[in-house]
């Protein structure tokens, strides 16, 4: 079975919990978490609904492997209809909520409607109530709200998923945070969150997760999976020891790391911010930046980062709040406050870092849109007196100060909070939001890798890289070393790379299994733990079938095949520096093959033989 | 001649002393290759993985013919991976 078999839907507009039984039938088809919840929400909610109305739904799904003895088997999605994009999200998560949330025995939470006052929902295996958060944790951050509702409840082992004030403010790209550093963060589903007065879910399980369909076939493909992790040099040695930070100094010697609003494609100060400078001592305090490292559940692999401040950096000398060892920095937050910014300043970032974990923000959008205010600074389209101070490329002051006031809600802040796009067309230079769809560009150069170029224009929710981390070919060499300015075999790979993503975030599982487990690996797992035939060639056009349902939401919702792009900066202006220099993105070239591939017409759409052969 | 050898990651044991930041210049002799840098500085062949001159890629079959010139950067790394 693997599946309990049993979901949640929470009325929020009329205050109820009711238990429904899982569709069974779907969840042949779409396995579970990201396609089982997005087929859920395809059928129940109008693609061109206001995110941030009562109409749109917010739905907690897991994996038939979330809460299993399955490494990284801790994994849950938050699927609904982007505040940032308006496409389909679906942002997902480590930690231990998932887990909790499947031990409950449930794998699915569907919240509809607004909530006439802030609440949070409470479960306790089958018991689900919906609380006041008024006087208690609205308002508060993620920080003060966990610790709150564990006090309230008298449980230090209650897991909490919740939104900071970003959430709560209206940040376009607020995120959802559970285990107070682990978050469902692209794509503003925080703000969904917001809006429906939605606080918190609190949730503690004793159930576990017992009903597995063969148990000794089970525990055998765990077993050999996990061995497969553990002699790899990337996840057994590499991933555990530096995190995705490793990626720092290679993606800036390859020329691929977008620095100042992708103006640039190397940053002189990478070293200065990356891994290995993380395991250095500090001269103030003769301690390394890093602590140690840490596992989601059940993960064997262990790549997070936990990091200490240096508490005689400007940005903490007098809040010792900050002073404890906490979540961070993963490559993607070091990008997006430093190379995007200009600034190499390790403690900044990391305190940046923070705040966004204590109020709930995507580190990525936050960053990247403070890559194009400084922008806008240096041409003259936004002034110092409109900022409310001096906002160069490279000034760590100026970031922070930004950060703040965009958590807050404060003066300027409330503008950085709508996300580049909108920021960029305010004031007459949209060409400046370095995103696609409406979502910001995450650490990789879509000209200096031409795969993930065309990975960031075809992802379903906005620019992204993982819906198919085309760096682990073009770059890392992984599962085989492709050249990052080939465009022949780049559509049919990121197909591949998209519907093996889409698998593995349906499962339970980490995407970052798959630096050594192939296919084949996982899918012994799944067709041990679940019912009915989950063999290779059902799992991939299971992948497929996600992929689609996901573009035709998009479709439905307004987007078409023009919106398959990049800013005119990746297609016109060739990367300044380094082996590829010169280069600019050949989506162009690409594009038809890959429509090609997905069986979509000249306009992108599912062709009719295509929606058959899917079942769509 | 004069290069500059850069080694990340679980590599950064193999720099001889004097490197800073994960770097070091050398002076070699004509002629040298990664390959030879990498015996000489006993990188384990497992772990040497990606190996970029100037940025590109050398795959395994060219890095004892690939030819290092003045002023060329060396850079290697153990398999990796991030997102």
């Amino acid at each position: 079975m693997a599946w309990h078999r049993k979901i949640l839907r929470v009325n929020l507009t009329q205050g109820t919990c009711t238990a429904e039984p899982l569709n069974m039938e779907w969840a042949q088809q779409y396995l579970g978490q990201r396609g089982l919840a997005t087929k859920y929400f395809c059928e129940e909610v109008d693609p061109k609904v206001d995110p941030l109305s009562p109409e749109n739904k917010l739905i907690y799904a897991t994996g038939p492997l979330t809460g299993t003895m399955a490494s990284t088997g801790g994994r849950y999605s938050v699927v609904t209809k982007g505040a940032l994009t308006g496409a389909i999200a679906c942002s997902n998560s480590g930690g231990y909520f998932g887990a909790e949330l499947r031990f409950a025995g449930w794998d699915m939470i569907i919240f509809e409607g607004r909530s006439p006052q802030p609440v949070y929902l409470h479960i306790e295996d089958d018991k689900a109530e919906l609380l006041p958060a008024e006087n208690f944790i609205w308002g508060k951050s993620v920080w003060d709200t966990e610790a709150l509702i564990k006090q309230r409840h008298q449980d230090p082992l209650m897991r909490v998923s919740c939104i900071g004030k970003a959430g709560e403010n209206g940040v376009l790209f607020a995120a959802i945070v559970n285990d107070l550093h682990r978050a469902a963060g692209r794509s503003g589903v925080g703000a969904v969150m917001g809006s429906k007065n939605l606080k918190a879910v609190a949730v503690r399980g004793t159930k576990g997760v017992g009903n597995i369909h063969d148990p000794k076939a089970f525990f055998a493909a765990v077993n050999a999976a996990k061995k497969v992790l553990h002699d790899n040099p990337v996840t057994g040695q590499g991933l555990p020891k530096y995190g995705t930070q490793v990626l720092m100094n290679v993606i800036n010697e390859i020329g691929a790391s977008p620095t100042r609003n992708h103006r640039d494609v190397q940053f002189e100060g990478a070293s200065k911010i990356s891994a290995e400078a993380m395991h250095e001592k500090r001269p103030t305090d003769g301690k390394t930046h890093l602590v140690t490292n840490q596992a989601c559940f059940g993960c064997t692999i262990a790549c997070g980062r936990i990091s200490r401040i240096d508490e005689t950096h400007f940005s903490v000398r007098t809040s010792p709040q900050y002073w404890g060892a906490n979540g961070g920095l993963e490559y993607e937050a070091a990008w997006a406050f430093g190379n995007a910014n200009g600034v190499d300043d390790l403690e900044a970032l990391q305190f940046c870092n923070l705040l966004c974990n204590e109020h709930g923000i995507d580190p990525i959008s936050m960053g990247a849109t403070v890559g194009a205010v400084m922008e806008l600074y240096e041409i003259g389209a936004l002034s110092k007196e409109e900022i409310g101070f001096e906002a160069p490329f490279g000034s760590a002051e100026a970031l922070i100060k930004l950060v703040k006031m965009t958590a807050e809600g404060e003066g300027f802040g409330k503008i950085v909070g709508l996300g580049s796009k909108r920021l960029t067309e305010k004031y007459g230079h949209p060409e400046l939001s370095m995103s696609v769809k409406g979502q910001e560009f995450p650490a990789y150069d879509g000209r200096a890798l031409q795969g993930m170029g065309l990975e960031y224009a075809t992802s379903n929710r906005g620019a992204c890289h993982l819906r198919g981390y085309m760096v682990a070919s073009e770059v890392l060499g992984i599962p085989y070393k492709t050249d990052p300015q080939a465009t022949e075999g780049k559509p049919e790979l990121l197909k591949a790379f998209q519907d093996a993503t889409a698998v593995v975030d349906s499962s339970g599982l980490c995407v970052f299994t798959t630096f050594a487990w192939g296919l084949p690996d996982i899918q012994a797992q799944i067709q041990a733990a679940c019912e009915g035939d989950w063999s290779l060639e059902k799992l991939n056009l299971v992948g497929e079938r996600i992929w689609n349902l996901e573009r035709e939401f998009n479709l439905k919702a307004g987007f078409t095949a023009k919106d398959d792009t990049l800013p005119p900066r990746l297609l016109k202006e060739g990367c300044k520096t380094g082996p590829q220099k010169g280069a600019v993105s050949r989506i162009d070239i690409m594009m038809p093959k890959y429509y090609e591939v997905r069986g979509w017409d000249a306009n992108g759409v599912p062709t009719p033989e295509t929606r058959a052969r899917l079942g769509l | 001649m004069k290069i500059t050898l850069k080694l990340y990651a679980t590599l950064a044991a193999h720099l001889p002393a004097g490197a800073t930041r994960n770097q070091i210049e050398l002076e070699v002799p004509a002629g040298t290759t990664p390959a030879d840098l990498a015996r000489q500085y006993n990188l384990p062949p497992r772990l040497t993985h990606l190996v970029l001159v100037n940025g590109h890629y050398i795959p395994p079959e060219a890095r004892a013919t690939t030819v290092l010139a003045e002023g060329d950067v060396l850079a290697i790394w153990p398999p990796i991976a991030g997102g």
